[in-house]
């Protein structure tokens, strides 16, 4: 009997860190996949949600790479090349003022597409984007290092590779989106731009929203006050 | 999880709004745009940093102290020659002539006349200037002339209207602002004249406008007033011709500072407005501005056009014999000292009725280093002599143009000390670090300076010595990384030829 139960609870262990195991090479492999992507777009995308390439986890260690990235190109670079206000720089407020208009963004894209035959849903188009930033993290990155040993006359190979990873990672995204969709370039360019309206719509609704609640939030304040005195 | 979803959605609101209302800072400006200081100083932020003070009020010269029967009324212009000052008192049709010493001053003569002219007696003069040999000019303006004369107030010449085309001559000749070169040419600035400075040769000849300021409009701005706006529009609506100058000074050298404050706060924002210029004989502006910012007084203003809001209205300038000059911002009172290369030293001063502050500040001398501020509303003279601080900063500077670099250098140690929020001082003593060859040292200075330039000079050297000094180890470094992966590739490749072998002993034993 206890020795059933012991093979039981062994085998169901080995179970366990096999499946762990086989996560782990997955996340890997997802990981992995990332230079494929951005060596071959136009198959890596299409193959990244629908042949199920990448996967959630690497995509948001992507992210946070990428804001991990730019705090660190504010910290770090040499003040030659990005001369920071660093006292009034707060690092959160940072990440957030990328975060949130990176998702809102994402949101954006899923709510007008999904109108119009768009074949991508949220979290293929959460990780399409964010697979497309890895040439951003793997360009400015190791710049932030150069940066450090480059002089002031020299700076022009710095902005060069800089221009660089951001123009393809612009690539990447216009070349996602399409992927994911299975849209046309001409299709693609017109729902960025509807993305982007959409967007401030968001933004619109969401400030509506809280300034109305706190008006609420704000009335039952001051009713309980008003309350509060007059049972005093 | 819809309850979930709703959390995330107000923490991404909440968030949002954090972002908004984060991004309003305004810094160390309080909110009628007026720091909280009376000395202070423009960080690399062009945050506004407090600062010792650089000169404090040594006296304030009145009409009593001067034992005028009559008090001065709306004095113009101020002019300084050696020991002596000079006030236009223009409305009561009068020169002053003082004597300035060891923060005394006494009047001297009254000049009201000039002996041998026509009028003789002079009608609202602007502005004086005195030769090297005492010779005076007045600018008179209500008798449209300007005149000449010797120390002992006999008329030499008189400067008048222009008979000439390029003057239009339905207007009249209201010199405002005078000042003569070594040889004796004079430049005005005539009222409603907008092409530049006037200039007379020595022998009172006309010859020509020179420093027009250039004209600032934009494409769009030409474009709508040609082809959209009616006539009447057209006729209200400013024209897009140069500006007046507001007021000039001539340096040791010859050359003319001079200001301008009749511009748009826009096209200063634009940076399409040079309120200070440095005129060369050809009328080209020749200033240095080598700061982050350019030199245009206050660098934060309440916006708005009006006598107590917008940018620097700079009324003024004086400059030193080091080119280090001063500017008067009739606005909020205020002087800002510039050095040569167009970084500013110091600002104080503010509007009221204490000392030190100004109602209606109209004009700038200085003797030695001590400045003096005519006020056209106080009637008085403000005079401000530098303090330990404000005299250090000048030896620190006169000891680098001198070459003495090294001294300069400890002066600005001296500095330092003093206040630590002083860019000027971290360069000073970065390049004198950089001569000795401390390249790690100079470094940090110039980064404090935020100077990219002789950072980066400075880093190329260290980093040449830095790899000289680690060359060995650079060169291990290298062949390590080109000579490992190659007895690894050998390595891998030697196993694999022992397996194949082996399997091939297999295989044939299998024979």
């Amino acid at each position: 009997m206890s020795r059933a139960k012991s093979a039981e609870t062994l085998s169901d262990a080995a179970a366990v860190s096999s499946r762990r195991k086989e996560s782990r090479a997955e996340y890997k492999r997802a990981l992995r996949y990332a230079l494929y992507v951005i060596t071959h777009p136009f198959d890596g995308f299409w193959d990244l949600t629908r042949e199920h390439k990448g996967n959630l986890a690497a995509a948001t260690t992507f992210l946070a790479l990428f804001l991990i990235t730019r705090v660190l190109k504010i910290l770090c670079t040499s003040f030659q090349f990005f001369d920071a206000a660093v006292q009034h720089i707060n690092v959160f407020e940072e990440m957030g003022s990328l975060l949130l208009p990176f998702l809102i963004l994402c949101l954006a894209n899923w709510a007008m597409t999904t109108l119009f035959e768009g074949k991508g849903r949220f979290k293929d188009i959460y990780i399409g984007m964010c697979y497309a930033l890895v040439p951003y993290i793997m360009i400015q990155l190791p710049m932030i290092l150069v940066s450090n040993i480059l002089t002031y006359e020299e700076g022009s190979l710095y902005s060069v590779m800089l221009s660089i990873s951001v123009i393809w990672s612009v690539f990447l995204v216009f070349v996602g989106l399409m992927e994911i969709h299975d849209y046309g370039p001409g299709k693609t360019f017109i729902f960025i731009i509807v993305t982007i309206v959409g967007a401030c719509v968001i933004i619109f609704l969401a400030l509506v929203c809280l300034s109305l609640l706190s008006d609420a939030v704000g009335f039952f304040v001051s009713l309980y006050r008003e309350a509060a005195y007059r049972l005093n | 999880m819809m309850k979930k979803e709703v959390s995330f959605l107000m923490i991404l609101i909440m968030l949002f709004t954090a972002c908004t209302a984060l991004a309003d800072d305004s810094f160390n400006v309080n909110k009628d745009g007026y720091s909280t200081s009376y000395t202070y100083g423009y960080d690399y932020w062009r945050d506004v940093q407090e600062s010792p003070d650089a000169y404090r009020v040594e006296t304030v010269i009145d009409s009593v102290d001067l034992g005028l029967d009559v008090r001065m009324n709306k004095p113009q212009s101020l002019f300084a020659r050696n020991n002596d000052l000079y006030v236009a008192d223009t409305f009561n049709n009068r020169i002053l002539q003082l004597e300035y010493r060891n923060g005394q001053a006494k009047l001297t003569r009254i000049i009201d006349h000039v002996a041998g002219g026509s009028p003789e007696h002079f009608n609202t003069p602007y502005d004086v200037y005195v030769d090297v040999d005492g010779n005076i000019y007045v600018a008179d303006y209500g008798n449209l002339r300007v005149v000449m004369m010797d120390k002992d107030l006999n008329w030499i010449k008189e400067f008048t209207k222009p008979a000439d085309a390029t003057f239009d001559q339905s207007l009249d000749f209201l010199p405002k602002k005078i000042t003569v070169d070594v040889a004796g040419r004079l430049y005005a600035l005539v009222t409603n004249v907008n092409k530049g400075i006037v200039k007379y040769e020595a022998d009172t000849t006309f010859t020509g406008f020179i420093g027009a300021t250039p004209v600032n409009f934009s494409t769009f701005d030409y474009i709508w007033k040609k082809y959209f706006m009616t006539q009447e529009q057209r006729d209200a609506s400013p024209s897009f011709v140069p500006t007046e100058y507001e007021n000039m000074y001539m340096d040791k050298d010859g050359f003319i500072y001079a200001t301008l404050t009749n511009f748009d706060e826009g096209a200063l924002d634009a940076g399409q407005v040079n309120p200070i210029r440095r005129l060369n004989g050809l009328g080209n502006d020749i200033l240095i501005a080598n700061d982050r910012y350019p030199p245009i007084g206050d660098l934060w203003w309440q916006k708005g056009e009006s006598s107590y809001f917008g940018p620097a209205r700079l009324t003024d300038i004086t400059v030193f014999d080091n080119d280090i000059y001063i500017v008067l911002d009739r606005i909020r009172g205020r002087l800002f000292g510039y050095d040569n290369q167009g970084i500013m030293l110091w600002a104080f001063g503010t509007r009221g009725n204490i000392e030190g502050a100004f109602t209606s500040p109209i004009s700038l001398e200085h003797i030695g280093n001590d400045l003096f501020v005519l006020d056209q509303l106080e009637n008085s003279i403000t005079v401000f002599t530098p303090t330990e601080y404000g005299l250090k900063i000048y030896d620190a500077i006169n000891k680098y143009q001198d070459g003495d670099y090294d001294e300069s250098a400890n002066v600005w140690t001296e500095v330092l000390k003093q206040n630590a929020n002083y860019p000027m001082a971290f360069r000073g003593i970065g390049r004198t670090v950089l001569r000795q060859n401390k390249f790690e040292e100079a470094m940090e200075y110039f980064k404090m300076a935020h100077d990219r330039e002789n950072y980066g000079r400075t880093f190329k050297l260290y980093r040449k010595e830095w790899i000289e000094k680690n060359a060995l180890w650079i060169f291990l470094g290298v062949i390590l990384l080109l000579i490992v992966p190659l007895i690894l590739g050998r390595i891998k490749r030697m196993k694999w030829e022992v397996i194949m072998h082996e399997q091939s002993k297999i295989r044939r034993n299998a024979e």
